[in-house]
């Protein structure tokens, strides 16, 4: 249950402060995210830029970047997943302890980007573990990075703890561990997850959707 | 540095019997190349490398080329005789020609101080068709830069490299069939969801849609 806000500026006023369980979590939650330290291609040289001193992502609550999944709780994919990574990708985010969150940095960590129609990179890697935040640019610059971390922070903000919404580690029966694709003799196996990748709405055209027509 | 018909003239010099080919390139920038016998191939490298006058001791590229077979169609001149007269009369042919795969070198001298501007010397071998004979002597005994160039050609156009040291896929999976880089490569059908497709993508999207019934 909410606390009034100007009933809370009120008591503060008094000397005594008033918070909700959800609250405090998710104040301790958004402010201390710990991201895997794990770069695929040039959009990783942003995101490093971004934790060094001229962006300084650590005044953000996410300073420390962990080269071990076990101890991260933000994937930021950074670059291109070609399909020789990406069950790599799908494997270490298995093995990320929840709660754990996915930004995807970059046209192509979001479809494949410039290299879309190649042989051998993934067309998204939303194809196969759910995303919180999608980053447009190539690469994004780091203030883009800066705003899609604040952005999953206002995410886990609004997360409330009980009901429906509430984050995959408080949610016993909740989808943990996703399919790792095979490589096959001719593309992975399956190409897609269809439980976090459901096809696109049909459009009314009959057309491809946004065929310039 | 020696021009490709003065090395040729060299090789011929030295091993009589190696079968070397000039393959002449008559755009502007006439960068002729040395087609070597896949036989006789690796002697001939062993020479270019350790010849004092060429000292190409520097392998900076290899590559692949697929050339798939075409059909040809030419007009050749005969003469018959129409109505007890001889006459030269033209006529249509039409020739098969194989298809072959090219592995293309990139050869400097460090001893010499090669320029890039003044070109590589460019060595070719050829398979005998696209199939079942693909293989070519490696030249990664001769110059180790080679390796993992002709690991790349294994890999993506199917070349195989009789000799080279280590001879695996390097850029796809090992379990992966197929050569991506050969001109009738077909990729994967995943063209369900194309937010602009245009051209070819919009050829594919729409084929897809053909085969699997789903609009998209
Ligand atoms: S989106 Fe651009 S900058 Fe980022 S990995 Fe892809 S090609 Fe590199």
């Amino acid at each position: 249950m909410a606390v009034e806000p100007d009933l809370k500026i009120e008591l503060g006023k008094q000397g005594v402060f008033v918070t909700t369980i959800s609250e405090i979590y998710n104040w301790g939650r958004k402010n201390s995210v710990w991201p895997m330290q794990f770069g695929l291609a040039c959009c990783a040289i942003e995101m490093i830029a971004t934790t060094m001193a001229r962006y300084d992502l650590a005044r953000f609550g996410a300073e420390v970047f962990r080269p071990s999944p076990r101890q991260a709780d933000l994937m930021i994919i950074s670059g291109t997943i070609t399909k020789k990574m990406a069950p790599q990708v799908v494997r270490l985010y298995n093995q990320m302890a929840e709660p754990k969150y996915v930004i995807a940095m970059g046209a192509c960590a979001i479809s494949g980007g410039p290299f879309k129609q190649g042989y051998n990179v993934l067309k998204g890697i939303d194809r196969y573990i759910p995303v919180d935040v999608h980053i447009p640019g190539c690469p994004p610059r780091p203030e883009a990075l800066i705003h899609a971390f604040m952005t999953l922070q206002a995410r886990i903000d609004a997360q409330p703890l009980t009901g429906g919404d509430r984050p995959r580690h408080l949610d016993a029966d909740a989808q943990g561990l996703f399919p790792v694709p095979e490589q096959g003799a001719h593309d992975l196996e399956p190409p897609v997850n269809r439980l976090v990748w459901p096809l696109p709405a049909p459009s009314t055209s009959g057309k491809p959707t946004g065929s310039c027509e | 540095m020696k021009s490709a018909e003065e090395i040729l003239a060299a090789i011929k010099t030295a091993l009589p019997e190696a079968g070397v080919e000039l393959v002449p390139n008559p755009s502007p920038s006439a960068q002729h190349s040395l087609r070597l016998d896949p036989a006789h191939a690796l002697a001939v490298a062993s020479f270019l490398r350790n010849d004092p006058e060429l000292a190409l001791d520097y392998c900076s590229n290899a590559t692949g080329v697929d050339w798939p077979g075409k059909e040809i169609t030419e007009k050749v001149k005969v003469t018959k005789v129409v109505d007890g007269v001889e006459t030269i009369v033209e006529e249509t042919v039409k020739r098969v020609q194989a298809g072959y795969l090219e592995a293309v070198y990139h050869l400097y001298s460090m001893k010499h101080a090669h320029r890039e501007i003044a070109g590589p010397v460019v060595l070719r071998m050829r398979t005998v068709n696209r199939t079942d004979q693909v293989e070519l002597p490696s030249l990664t005994p001769v110059w180790r830069s080679a390796e993992f160039q002709e690991r790349e050609i294994f890999d993506l156009f199917g070349i195989v490299f009789t000799g080279h040291p280590d001879l695996r896929r390097i850029l796809m999976w090992d379990g992966f069939e197929d050569h991506p880089m050969r001109r009738d490569y077909v990729d994967p059908d995943d063209f369900e969801y194309e937010p602009t497709p245009h051209d070819e993508v919009l050829k594919r999207a729409e084929q897809h849609k053909a085969n699997t019934g789903v609009t998209a």
